[in-house]
């Protein structure tokens, strides 16, 4: 977080938006709503210091439901919008959000290349484990014995494992939660933006018109036993053994990083609109 | 998972009013969001039972801003380490929100969230040592016991619908 003089008292509604959402009644999403302006208010962010960049997909209509600036970006891009924007306005607080299509098939490579670079920004990926906007199709977390009408019998495919990816990618920061628990997701949303460097954090977040076996969720989830590290060995080991619930954060990595020396642009705004005209 | 609860860890009859005023906030943003759903799916009657539940909450999260004078229930809530990391006692559960639900759903809903509130206030004036937060912990727990009555009363004018519910000729099905 680079604005943490301009703290000012905003109440979680100050960073609603007037545009109502469209999810699914029950969608976890709603919830990760609720997280992002909790988290927004308890750090004292004024919107106009926070931008939400998304890529396509649910969970990426939420930058239109906050009140911060916002970009509703390329399929899969979104995290190459924000790196470009966090390098040339490092000021900014920049939260991205994508869901598990989006992020780790579309931007698969610029999961790996965000994490590698270590932008100081925060990526939020909502995973309910399904294309949830295109009527349900498998994801690349999807489990192998998914069974629909687009995955007669299962998928039979290995789920990709976003936090060990990211872990070996080079993300700074690591972190699970789930939407139900909104609070606690705001708290680590609070951890995630604080702590310097890219930071990930997943969010399991049901979706119940084409997963809901995923309203189990909430019973299965729990506090991860043992708190977090910044021994990337240790959290591998912990990552790949446990079983997709263990909330918390999970790794808090020390690594530096990466904001090259951008010179702010000299030009008039009015010079470069010129350079657009049709 | 479940909710935890931090009726242990009110220390000061500030601390019983900053979380007291922060529970019916959240319920009230609860409910809020769930007439916003509903508004969205065109169920009118689910609206109306979601804003009379989110008037009724702020009326109490007024009242206790009122009760607590000169404190800053909402500074003073943010400064609670313990209420940040765990779930409101009485916020509904979104996740159970279902397009096609019916007030008994909504009412359901509702009456967990005020059991829950009840079994926090009840844990705080049951295992407080101090008279102060003992009595207003009474208080807000004879209040929510009230809120539990009412919703039972509301609850026979909505009985439970039949098991065809949620049943929708025309349902989201996955492409094919």
């Amino acid at each position: 977080m680079s604005t943490a003089e301009m703290r000012v008292a905003c109440k979680p509604a100050d960073y609603k938006s007037d545009i109502k959402p469209i999810w699914c009644p029950g969608c976890g999403d709603y919830h990760v709503l609720m997280s992002f302006t909790r988290v927004f208010a308890e750090l004292g962010l004024p919107p106009e210091q926070i931008v939400v960049v998304s890529g396509i997909g649910c969970s990426s209509r939420i930058p239109a439901y906050t009140n911060c600036y916002g970009f509703h970006g390329v399929h899969g891009r979104s995290l190459a919008l924000a790196a470009g924007l966090k390098v040339t306005r490092p000021d900014l607080t920049v939260v991205v959000a994508s869901g598990d299509g989006d992020g780790y098939s579309i931007g698969g490579n610029h999961f790996l290349h965000a994490c590698r670079r270590n932008i100081d920004m925060t990526y939020v990926v909502m995973d309910n484990r399904v294309y949830g906007m295109t009527k349900g199709q498998p994801s690349p977390t999807t489990e192998p014995s998914f069974d629909s009408a687009l995955s007669p019998g299962g998928t039979g495919l290995r789920p990709f494992h976003p936090l060990v990816i990211a872990l070996a990618s080079g993300a700074n920061f690591i972190a699970r939660c789930f939407s139900g628990l909104p609070n606690e997701t705001a708290a680590i949303l609070g951890e995630a933006i604080r702590h310097p460097g890219f930071s990930f954090v997943e969010i399991l977040s049901p979706c119940v018109t084409f997963r809901p076996d995923e309203k189990e969720w909430k019973d299965l989830v729990r506090s991860a036993p043992v708190p977090a590290t910044n021994d990337p060995a240790k959290a591998a080991r912990r990552i790949m053994t446990d079983d997709g619930f263990n909330l918390g954060i999970l790794y808090r990595g020390d690594r530096r990083p990466y904001q090259p020396s951008v010179p702010r642009p000299n030009a008039d705004l009015s010079e470069l609109e010129k350079e657009f005209e049709l | 998972m479940s909710r935890q609860s931090r009726a242990s860890e009110i220390s000061s009859l500030a601390d019983l009013f900053a979380v007291a005023f922060q529970i019916e906030a959240d319920a009230v943003a609860r409910y809020d969001l769930l007439a916003e759903q509903m508004e969205t799916y065109n169920n009118p009657e689910l609206v109306a039972v979601f804003r009379d539940l989110s008037r009724a909450e702020a009326l109490h999260r007024d009242e206790i801003r009122r009760l607590a004078g000169d404190i800053d229930v909402v500074a003073h809530a943010r400064g609670l380490k313990t209420w940040t990391g765990g779930e409101s006692p009485e916020e509904a559960d979104l996740g159970s929100a279902h397009y096609l639900m019916t007030p008994w759903h909504a009412l359901q809903l509702a009456l967990a969230a005020e059991q829950r509130a009840l079994a926090f206030f009840t844990s705080i004036a049951e295992t407080t040592e101090d008279s102060e937060i003992k009595k207003m912990a009474e208080e807000f727990r004879e209040e929510e016991a009230e809120h539990v009555n009412l919703v039972h009363r509301l609850l026979q004018k909505h009985p439970r619908p039949p098991e065809s519910w949620s049943q929708d000729l025309d349902p989201p099905v996955s492409q094919e």
